[in-house]
């Protein structure tokens, strides 16, 4: 029953996005709207019908993970995903660390947003409303199909199993759970910035408070795909074993791109919100940012590149999407093309000016995404002419640093500036102080040794940005300083962190790989490592072999540290869990691998290998510093906003009873 | 209207005529060595079990074409491959083996369940001749002309079908 | 195609048919899991060997992969470089078995140009925005388009 019900909620929602978007379009057909109430026959269906939905989708989810929880093996999802064995937590989220259950995720996330904006949202023109509720409805109404029609997440076996196939060993892991549907609500969030982009460019109302009502989506957007990468790149960085964090594989790249795409949007809206100008910009990046988390999974599902990182893929999935994405992106941009010489851009900036760096900054990022997006995409365009080529971190590392190197430098002076207009000499101190900071810190690592270019540049510029992220706050009284600056300066900060992090593993790691007997020791940087032995053990699903290591630091006591190398049998499959030891100033990483045969006297011997990785943890402490800055943000910009509007209110309604009351007064002279 | 509004739309569609050409294709994981057409690498392996002598470049040179397969008793589809060698070497077609990181008792277990139709079998413990050809997996089998050439390198197991393909191509080696 | 890569069964959901039987059992080659004494050559090798493809591997280079073949290719890369090879020597000579697929590093060539000239245009472009929006001594007010 509960798969029936699940499938038939799933069923009305589809319909009722379908109601959303015909309501919709033939409310905005009939002029219905202009005088700005919902009163007319087809605009007064569209919001309950998108708060149905919400609720019907949401639905649908929750009886999956119902079926998820009590492993129904009967549902042919639980049987290929989940088996009876796996510890709950797991059970749960294998609902969906799998296609269907994660396409369902995605469309539940969806629904509520769109829910959630037909219930509170009132600040747009009625008519743009009813555009964006379409747009939301016709983009959902594609997913819904994709899901009935080649996904259905209920599907049931005719004969119901005995037992489950298990859950990929990979996914079994608590970051790893949480990592896709992170990164599918950021990709949600920027469905929502599409819709209010094609619902502001259709009424042609891009207007500062249409910026003001989507910053809060494109912020939230962007604060879960910067926690989903960052939560991304730490999983591979323990779970793959080799100690890398990102790979410019093909699916990272996929999750790069829509960020990239909704940090540029995230600042041209604001350059909307604060100068009404970038209007057209700021539209096509609310296109391009969705268009962006659309094909990312495409990349990932229809297998068409290959990747490090597994995916259940399938062409004739691959096909469904790409058809949603020349339906959703094409239809976008072939209105845009029609629509937006109607709109103008508005003004035209002063080259020293907080708007202008913000440009500088939108236009670089743009080229940073453009980089990405060839890189990625080029060897699938060879491969259409038989011919294979690999782009790999020596391609994207300098070409997109020619342009990351410039932006961090604008980075670090744009938010002294005024909008508008302001003078360079006003900033000369900060200027000065950033600058020396930059020149002193390059001076410095090219005089203490011989490290590459890039990493040297990105650990002067990182102490640079750091300084400067904080700047603003200078002269200023830091409990009258808006939330939302805090943000701003939280996030910048983030940025200068992840940055060294990045700059110093690539400059300072060291490694030593050790084929040991028990008893040996080696040294890495300035720890000694140990093996004490390496002994079989057994877990819930799998069998593994340990190593016990004691690593000690100079003359500290030793810590001891315990890699596996894993083996899982349902399915079959070997995992290695690193072993790391975490301390201020870096990370050590130590891994067991196989064994190396036996030494002179008979021992076995153990392949070990260790890194000792200085600040490592740095480039995810700033992930998480952008994000929490972005959350600010949106806090202090909604609460600023919801100030506003009160203070609006109040002043109407005195407004009304000083009338009221002139007119009493008149009406009593008379 | 502007021109320059409608090149996001151009570039889109370009993609998509790519990545919807790039669907209907087969996928190919398949990475052709850029060794055909020349010449096989210098190279001297010792013999991968006792009983059979060792493969050098020398062997290849003079008489008939031959084949160089390459492959290991702990792949999974060698074993299906073995039959078809056998076809091959009952026809006349002498067959130089190339056993990749194997022991030398597995290799002889192997050969006495699924046949022996090589003449010789170098040990290649650190794939160093299979870097030199530019195989990527095992099993592969490359037709080796009388002068030494490499003409036609066959990518995975060899299937019934393809056995007429590799005679037809040892045969064009031979002229 | 059914074959036996030495498929790096870390990293990738692939139900193996028989575990544990396509695997080989031989002891890596000797510098796969070594690094050379010379610091400078292993910086050398470890900087190259990041660069190249593992070609049994689902996209990765052979520094990130517990694959035998990449085992044994970090084994060529570091005895050619012990030998006096350089770098560039030893990408070339895997170059030439098994084409530009096996190198992460493209080079300019008649079927990579595309990478290196778009960024260029790119970079043309990036400059032409900013000399429209920013042009110094333009009213900074007034509507254009």
């Amino acid at each position: 029953m509960i798969a029936e019900i699940g499938l038939a909620a799933l069923w009305l929602a589809a319909a009722l996005a379908a109601l959303q978007l015909f309501a919709g379009a033939l409310a905005l057909k009939q002029g219905e709207g202009a005088e700005g109430n919902e009163d007319g026959h087809f605009a007064q269906l569209v919001r309950p019908a998108a708060i149905t939905q919400a609720l019907l989708a949401a639905l649908a989810f929750v009886m999956l993970l119902w079926c998820f929880a009590i492993t129904d093996l009967s549902v042919k999802l639980v049987v290929t995903n989940s088996h009876s064995m796996k510890p709950m937590l797991y059970k749960l989220t294998g609902t969906w660390g799998n296609h269907e259950g994660s396409m369902l995720l995605w469309v539940a996330v969806m629904a509520l947003s769109g829910g959630l904006i037909a219930w509170l949202e009132r600040r747009l023109p009625v008519r743009t409303m009813l555009a964006t509720l379409a747009t939301q409805g016709f983009v959902a109404l594609g997913f819904y199909a994709f899901l009935i029609l080649s996904s259905n997440p209920f599907e049931r076996l005719p004969v119901p199993a005995p037992e489950g196939q298990g859950l990929n060993p990979l996914l079994q892991d608590i970051g790893l759970a949480l990592h896709p549907p992170t990164l599918y609500i950021g990709y949600v969030g920027l469905s929502v910035a599409f819709s209010f982009a094609l619902g502001a460019l259709l009424t042609r109302q891009v207007t500062p408070e249409f910026a003001r009502v989507m910053r809060p989506w494109v912020l939230g957007a962007w604060v879960f795909l910067t926690l989903g990468i960052t939560a991304g790149s730490y999983w591979a960085y323990y779970e793959l074993g080799w100690g890398g964090y990102w790979f410019w594989d093909p699916v990272e790249n996929a999750s790069l791109m829509p960020w990239l795409a909704a940090t540029a949007l995230l600042h041209s809206t604001s350059v909307l919100a604060a100068r009404d100008a970038l209007r057209t910009w700021t539209i096509m990046l609310g296109v391009v940012a969705f268009s962006m988390s659309m094909l990312g999974t495409f990349l990932v599902r229809s297998g068409v590149l290959t990747s490090v990182h597994a995916f259940a893929v399938d062409p004739e999935r691959g096909s469904f999407i790409l058809v949603l994405l020349a339906l959703y992106i094409g239809g976008a941009l072939t209105i845009f093309a029609l629509r937006a010489h109607s709109i103008s851009e508005g003004k035209r900036f002063a080259v020293s000016s907080r708007e202008s760096a913000l440009v500088f900054n939108n236009v670089m990022l743009s080229a940073i995404l453009g980089v990405v997006l060839l890189g990625t995409l080029y060897p699938l365009l060879t491969e259409a002419f038989d011919v294979r080529v690999s782009v790999g971190p020596p391609y994207f590392n300098p070409v997109s640093a020619i342009f990351a190197v410039p932006m961090f430098l604008v980075m670090a002076v744009g938010p002294l500036l005024r909008w508008r207009e302001d003078k360079p000499a006003r900033v000369q101190i900060q200027l000065i102080v950033v600058s020396s900071a930059i020149l002193g810190v390059l001076a410095l690592v090219a005089v203490l040794g011989d490290y590459s270019l890039l990493a040297t540049i990105g650990l002067a510029l990182a102490v640079g940005l750091a300084i400067a992220a904080f700047l603003p706050l200078r002269g200023r009284r830091l409990t009258r300083v808006p939330l939302a600056t805090w943000g701003m300066v939280l996030a910048h900060f983030g940025v200068a962190i992840s940055l060294f992090g990045m700059a110093s593993e690539s400059a300072f790691t060291k490694e030593r790989l050790a084929a040991m007997v028990a008893g040996e020791s080696v040294s890495v940087a300035d720890w000694q490592i140990t093996l004490d032995g390496v002994d079989p053990i057994a877990g819930p699903n799998w069998t593994a072999m340990e190593a016990r290591i004691s690593a000690s630091r100079g003359s500290a006591e030793p810590v001891a540290v315990t890699p596996q190398a894993r083996t899982f049998w349902a399915p079959f499959q070997a995992t290695s869990e690193s072993a790391l030891l975490t301390r201020w100033d870096g990370q050590l990483y130590a891994v067991l691998g196989d064994s190396a045969g036996v030494d002179a006297e008979g021992m076995q011997r153990w392949q070990v290998r260790v890194w000792w990785k200085p600040f490592v943890t740095f480039i995810w402490y700033g992930g998480l510093l952008i994000s929490l800055g972005g959350a600010l943000a949106i806090i202090g910009r909604l609460s600023a906003d919801l100030k506003r509007r009160k203070a609006a209110r109040r002043g109407a309604e005195r407004r009304n009873e000083a009338r009221a009351l002139a007119a009493e007064m008149k009406e009593e002279l008379v | 209207m502007r021109w320059t509004l409608w090149i996001p739309l151009a570039l889109f569609l370009f993609f998509l005529g790519v990545a919807g050409y790039q669907l209907t294709q087969p996928k190919d994981d398949t990475i052709p060595s850029q060794m055909v057409e020349k010449p096989l690498p210098e190279f001297e392996l010792p013999a991968a079990v006792e009983t059979m002598p060792g493969a050098s470049r020398g062997d290849f040179i003079g008489g008939k074409p031959k084949l160089l397969n390459i492959w290991a008793s702990w792949c999974l589809p060698c074993i299906a491959e073995a039959k078809q060698l056998e076809v091959l070497e009952k026809q006349g077609v002498e067959i130089i083996g190339i056993a990749i990181r194997d022991k030398p008792a597995d290799v002889a277990t192997f050969l006495e369940r699924y046949g022996n139709p090589y003449t010789r079998i170098g040990a290649d413990d650190i794939s160093q001749l299979m870097l030199d050809l530019g195989a990527s997996g095992v099993p592969e089998t490359y037709v080796i002309d009388a002068q030494g050439t490499i003409t036609y390198q066959h990518i995975g197991d060899i299937r019934l079908e393809h056995i007429p393909l590799l005679l037809e191509k040892l045969e064009e080696a031979a002229q | 195609m059914m074959r036996a890569m030495f498929a790096s069964v870390a990293l990738i959901a692939m139900p193996l048919a028989a575990p544990g039987a396509a695997q080989d059992s031989m002891p890596p080659a000797p510098y796969a899991y070594k690094q050379l004494e010379d610091p400078v050559l292993e910086a050398q090798a470890k900087e190259l060997m990041a660069t190249l493809r593992c070609l049994t591997c689902q996209s990765q280079t052979i520094a990130d992969s517990d694959a035998p073949m990449a085992g044994d290719m970090r084994h060529q890369v570091r005895s050619r470089i012990a030998a006096g090879q350089s770098p560039a020597q030893v990408r070339e000579w895997l170059r030439a078995s098994y084409g530009d697929y096996v190198s992460y590093e493209p080079e300019v060539s008649a079927t990579t140009w595309p990478l290196f000239l778009i960024p260029l245009v790119f970079l043309f472009t990036v400059g032409l925005i900013l000399w429209r929006r920013l042009r110094r001594g333009s009213a900074p007010e007034g509507d254009q388009a």
